[in-house]
């Protein structure tokens, strides 16, 4: 004990007047350690903030027609171009951020709970129930995935909370069984049966010692589940699924009227396309950079290859 | 061995009773009847209870369950609600085409994904290296359908070339229908090239610091003969695994591309079933991809167990 005290030097203060704070110096450090993940986050950041004041950024409402300005190119007056009917590709695409990241983290935020409650359950309770759980998980996980929402979508109708629904039905299944394991291997440990030789009640144990030590792994699922989401959201949208007109999804920007005038005006497929592609970049560097950084023995779990 | 193949039979059979039962409530929990939809408003209180007398639909839905489990027994799926076709026969000249099309496509992601792995991994960090890892990057971000969308387009813009929209069946012209087949299944197979190049650089990295290897060095072996010999046998072992995996995503994936290209495979059989409520396609569809995955999933584990002779069960 005295050794480790001895060696633990106080680092020397710096004769800089000011410091940086604690969290801007730990996002440079990250930054330092994984460019491509800040990068990524940089990216998420744009993309949220497009989101949240998507009112202010997009010059024009999303479903309004300009007058005479049908199918013109990308102008100083519009940046992407107008589209078919006449609106403004820039301010939809604006107003796309918001489905996918409104989509999106909706949907991890309900499919991480679901997964939480079926792996920790599954794991803490153990038995005949945890086969029997793990037997469907079996069974759903073993549809593709695109398949899957697909039919769930026919079941449920179109629309955003059905959308999410639907999403995190599917990605809950997955994300169970990586929590499953990692709650198995905490409740192995020496002071879980600490708890319960105190006489800890089962609901005690399972959320003050059990959750946060799954914690770390839940985080990097849900970060690295935002990415395959938003894919997925905007290739339901394309297939024509997911969120109906006129409200703006970049997956349905690029299918309908995207697709057919392509050839005439080909800026109304493009920035869809590369808005798609960045986000779904940017959500995947900062999750694969997150888990590095956080815990690197997940690597190459948790991750379903991109849903396409 | 043989034990070990029972028991992994044994596993699979719940599952897929499971998913029997997941195959048959999923589409008739879809809103609307696919009886008003045949007769539009044109019918009356009767003639709806004929229909669905005639159609089958008026039994409890457990003893439907029951009849349809009997008849996949019989090898019987069923037949379409709207063109009275027996959904086997229908699927027998459409799952060739998906089949084509899933097959070239993983040909494809191992025959770019498994080779610039090993460049890459040759020279870690190094020019080529960094050029694979970022391809295959971009590989994992721009969706299949981005890049269907951007081929179809930039051609056309650039030098005013669109790609042929008609499906070519085989017996009219085998080569055409093989070479049709090539830029879709390219562009589907590109995420799992992607995917497939990431793991086996990994992998090759961590043999390549193994002990047997330093002594293939210390002979005196080429580096053609210690990477590619050597090394490489040990880390693509992982790699049988992921391809397992991916056969389900490709299968997912094809819905989107054979809808963009016009392709009439299982995918759009499946969309158009959907769209029109069809429920004996879309269980007859859902359950031969649930079959085709489950059977390339104990495939994968025996091959498994063949190829890694540590692995013993």
């Amino acid at each position: 004990m005295t050794n480790s005290v001895h060696t633990l030097s106080v680092p020397k203060t710096s004769s800089r007047t000011w410091r940086l704070p604690s969290l801007v110096k730990l996002m440079l450090r990250f930054a330092r350690r994984k460019p491509l993940g800040a990068i990524g986050g940089v990216i998420v950041l744009a993309l949220l903030v497009m989101a949240t004041f998507a009112d202010r950024i997009a010059p024009y409402p999303y479903a309004e027609s300009i007058q005479g300005a049908r199918m013109k190119p990308p102008s100083i007056q519009f940046w992407m171009g107008t589209d078919n009917l006449s609106r403004d590709i820039w301010s939809r695409v604006v107003y796309g951020a918001r489905i996918s990241v409104t989509v999106g983290f909706a949907t991890v935020a309900l499919a991480t709970l679901m997964a939480t409650a079926i792996g920790v359950s599954s794991a803490y309770v153990g038995g005949a129930y945890d086969i029997v759980v793990q037997r469907v998980v079996d069974a759903w996980m073993s549809f593709p995935a695109l398949v899957v929402v697909l039919s769930l979508m026919a079941a449920l109708g179109p629309g955003l909370h059905n959308l999410i629904l639907a999403l995190s039905i599917l990605g809950a299944a997955s994300a169970s069984r990586v929590i499953r394991g990692a709650a198995l291997s905490v409740i192995a440990n020496p002071y879980v049966e600490a708890a319960r030789a105190v006489g800890s009640g089962h609901l005690r144990i399972v959320l003050l010692y059990v959750l946060p030590n799954v914690m770390a792994t839940i985080i990097i699922l849900a970060t690295i589940g935002l990415g395959t989401v938003i894919l997925a959201e905007s290739a339901l949208s394309f297939l024509g699924f997911g969120i109906p007109p006129p409200y703006p999804s970049w997956g349905a920007m690029l299918s309908g009227s995207g697709r057919s005038f392509m050839y005439y005006a080909p800026w109304m497929a493009l920035f869809p396309a590369v808005a798609i592609s960045l986000a779904v970049f940017g959500f995947n560097m900062l999750g694969d950079a997150l888990r590095d950084v956080l815990d690197p023995r997940l690597r190459g779990s948790g991750r379903s290859a991109s849903l396409l | 061995m043989r034990s070990y193949v029972l028991r992994r039979l044994l596993v699979a059979l719940p599952s897929l009773l499971i998913a029997t039962l997941v195959v048959f409530t999923l589409p008739r929990l879809i809103p609307g009847d696919v009886v008003q939809l045949m007769l539009e408003e044109k019918a009356y209180g009767k003639d709806l209870e004929d229909l669905r007398a005639k159609l089958g639909l008026n039994r409890p839905i457990h003893a439907q369950y029951v009849d349809w489990l009997r008849a996949i027994g019989h090898g019987n799926l069923g037949e379409s609600l709207w063109t009275r076709q027996p959904v086997l026969a229908e699927m027998t000249r459409r799952l060739p085409v998906t089949a084509a099309l899933g097959l070239i496509a993983l040909g494809v992601a191992i025959l770019i994904g498994i080779p610039v792995g090993v460049i890459a991994a040759v020279r870690p960090d190094g020019v080529l290296d960094f050029f694979a890892r970022s391809a295959a990057i971009l590989g994992l971000s721009v969706p299949a359908f981005v890049i269907a969308i951007l081929v179809t387009l930039l051609p056309a813009i650039w030098w005013g070339w669109t790609p042929r929209a008609r499906f070519v069946e085989f017996s009219i012209d085998p080569t055409a229908y093989v070479l049709q087949f090539i830029l879709p299944a390219t562009i589907l197979g590109i995420a799992s090239a992607a995917g497939i190049m990431r793991l086996t650089r990994g992998m090759l990295l961590e043999v390549l610091q193994q002990d047997y290897v330093r002594t293939a060095w210390a002979k005196g072996l080429r580096e053609r003969v210690v990477v590619l010999k050597h090394a490489l046998k040990n880390a693509v072992i992982p790699v049988v695994t992921v391809l397992g995996l991916q056969v389900a995503s490709i299968a997912g994936g094809a819905v989107i591309i054979e809808w963009i290209f016009g392709i009439p495979g299982m995918g759009q059989f499946l969309v158009d079933a959907i769209v029109q409520r069809d429920y004996p396609v879309i269980q007859g569809i859902n359950l031969i991809i649930v079959l085709i995955i489950v059977l390339t999933n104990l495939t994968v584990d025996l091959v498994y167990a063949v190829l890694d002779p540590r692995i013993r069960y």
